[in-house]
């Protein structure tokens, strides 16, 4: 187990953008602090933060959307900034694959479901038979394979064209898939049937998954995993059962007890949670000065200049 | 006592090119002064619609085709236009789903104020600034930032000065329409339970609309379970979560992922 080498390994990833208005002075955002991660094969990795935690940063540097400002990205232990030839460069971008969170833009809507999948074939799999292949990865994603690949995009539910976007990464046979929030924007009654396509995908296939989420209860659900992330830095790591079952770093604590629970009343008369979640993210905004191991595998931050919570 | 909204038999037809589609099917239910009532389904169930029709701010297509709304006794459907624009927001008011297109990105946050106040009644531009300083700090956001533009502020602060505007004429219904759903836990649960505490402090009934039953089953008196335009179940809250009568308020409990054990001591609970 300690002996594999991960799929995919962040070794103290940093990433500053620096925005320059049209008007006045350029500013700094440290998105991402020396983010360290391990995503094991056929295993998937949580990570969790709210909204500007830095989490859709990392997703999209591992694509390749954006460059590292230090740090590197390894894939099966090779840094991907010295992928230099293009059939290196060709390899990787077929064996990492993205989805989005809205399943409504990453489809082009002038094209069949037929012309989105058969496109990836042909480039990936030109080897293969496009209309059996076509079949198989239809029933592999659970979308009816006779009626499908004729309809376009709107007419599908969101939670079919999120299938669509899974049978694409299929398509070109992909071992990671970088799934950026893929159930946020799909129904509630719905978002559990994509989880489990996720959790097939990864049984069956192999294939290893970066979980991107804000929601914790389905990081629980999926991952074996996870990561916690607030102001671009990485607060707790571990196996999930610890991270999300019994969280050891302030923030992990209070985003624990956000999820809606409906067996807990609110009341106006308590104030303690704002007060409270104030505090922890002031302290958690301090740059994390090293990881403590509390139990093997699970690590949590230390941060400079104050004591977490 | 007299319930101060009820509902009842309200259709909505939208029209197509083809046949109508009803998307809200002969709906009733009441609001008591006070009360929180939930709406919960999935989207393209007609919980919008409901929302929208109630305020009267349904826009063709869409047609309410029969039924009643009494405010306080008072048929909201036969209302003139004068009425209509006295009765919103003085009486009941409404928090979208997402704050960036219900406020103005060309205003200032007190221009957008100073807007509403002035809609209903003589007041003067100081005073328009005291009342909204005082409606920004009631929701936790500092008085100076009613010169910011909405792009200023984060999802969460901006969600607030929705909310600060639905209150500041002191409505007796609030409409929330999924008011939280684009923000992340803690805000969400920092923003409700300023409502909740609002609410004591106030006095206003809420209808609250959201897909996430979990959440509505701790803020709401009573939850509404809408499926393809209709009621299928209404009841307490407790009852909803721990003894649902319907089918398909059971499948929505089965469809959420739910965390498996709480850490021990349960925080701030209650």
């Amino acid at each position: 187990m300690l002996s594999e080498t991960p799929i995919l390994s962040l070794d103290n990833l940093s990433k500053t953008f620096t925005l320059r208005p049209a008007f006045g002075r350029a500013t700094k955002v440290h998105a991402l602090r020396n983010v360290s991660l391990d995503l094991m094969p056929g295993r998937a990795l949580a990570l969790v933060g709210e909204s500007g935690s830095g989490k859709s940063t990392v997703g999209r540097m591992i694509v390749g959307h954006h460059t590292p400002t230090s740090g590197r990205i390894l894939f099966e232990g090779q840094d991907i900034a010295e992928l230099t030839t293009r059939a290196d460069q060709m390899r990787y971008r077929q064996a990492v694959q993205m989805v989005f969170q809205d399943p409504f833009s990453a489809l082009n809507p002038a094209h069949t479901i037929r012309h989105h999948l058969l496109r990836a074939l042909s480039l990936h799999q030109p080897e293969a038979d496009p209309e059996t292949a076509l079949r198989m990865i239809l029933e592999d994603v659970e979308l009816d394979p006779t009626s499908t690949p004729a309809k376009f995009p709107h007419e599908l539910s969101g939670g079919q064209r999120q299938r669509v976007n899974f049978a694409r990464a299929l398509a070109v046979k992909a071992r990671l898939i970088v799934a950026d929030e893929p159930t946020s924007m799909l129904d509630v009654s719905i978002r559990k049937s994509i989880l489990g396509l996720m959790q097939r995908l990864k049984d069956e296939h192999g294939l290893s998954l970066l979980y991107i989420t804000h929601d914790i209860a389905t990081a629980e659900y999926l991952a074996e995993d996870t990561a916690v992330m607030f102001r671009g830095q990485v607060v707790e790591k571990g196996p999930t059962a610890e991270v999300v079952g019994a969280p050891q770093h302030g923030y992990t604590k209070l985003l624990r007890a956000a999820v809606p629970d409906p067996e807990l009343r609110l009341t106006g008369s308590d104030a303690g949670f704002a007060a409270e979640a104030r505090q922890v993210r002031d302290l958690s905004a301090h740059p994390v000065r090293a990881l403590q191991e509390v139990s093997p595998g699970h690590l949590i931050a230390e941060h400079a200049e104050a004591a977490h919570a | 006592m007299s319930a101060l909204l009820s509902v009842e038999g309200l259709r909505v037809d939208y029209l197509t090119a083809g046949e109508p589609f009803t998307a809200v099917r002969d709906i009733s239910f009441e609001i008591q002064p006070n009360e929180i009532l939930g709406l919960a389904g999935e989207s393209g169930c007609g919980k919008s619609t409901v929302a929208y029709a109630l305020m009267r701010l349904h826009k063709p297509p869409a047609l309410v085709r029969r039924g009643r709304i009494l405010f306080e006794g008072r048929d909201v459907l036969s209302f003139s236009d004068k009425d209509l624009r006295a009765w919103r927001w003085s009486e009941v008011s409404m928090v979208f789903q997402s704050a960036m297109n219900s406020l103005s990105p060309v205003m200032t946050i007190f221009r957008q104020f100073y807007d509403m106040l002035r809609a209903h009644g003589p007041i003067t531009k100081a005073e328009a600034q005291d009342r909204t300083a005082h409606m920004l700090e009631m929701v936790g956001i500092p008085a100076d930032r009613m010169h910011s533009h909405p792009h200023q502020l984060s999802g969460g602060m901006r969600q607030r000065v929705a909310l600060a505007l639905a209150l500041t004429l002191q409505p007796k219904l609030i409409i929330m329409d999924e008011p939280t759903t684009a923000l992340d836990v803690v805000v969400q649960r920092e923003i409700l339970q300023e409502v909740l505490r609002l609410k004591d402090e106030l006095g206003f009934s809420v209808l609250f609309i959201t897909h996430d039953i979990a959440l509505m089953a701790q803020i709401s008196d009573r939850i509404g379970i809408m499926r393809a335009g209709e009621i299928v179940e209404i009841g307490t809250a407790a009852q909803i979560v721990t003894s649902p009568s319907h089918d398909y308020t059971r499948s929505l409990w089965e469809a959420m992922p739910i965390l498996a054990k709480r850490p021990k001591g349960a925080r701030h609970a209650v």
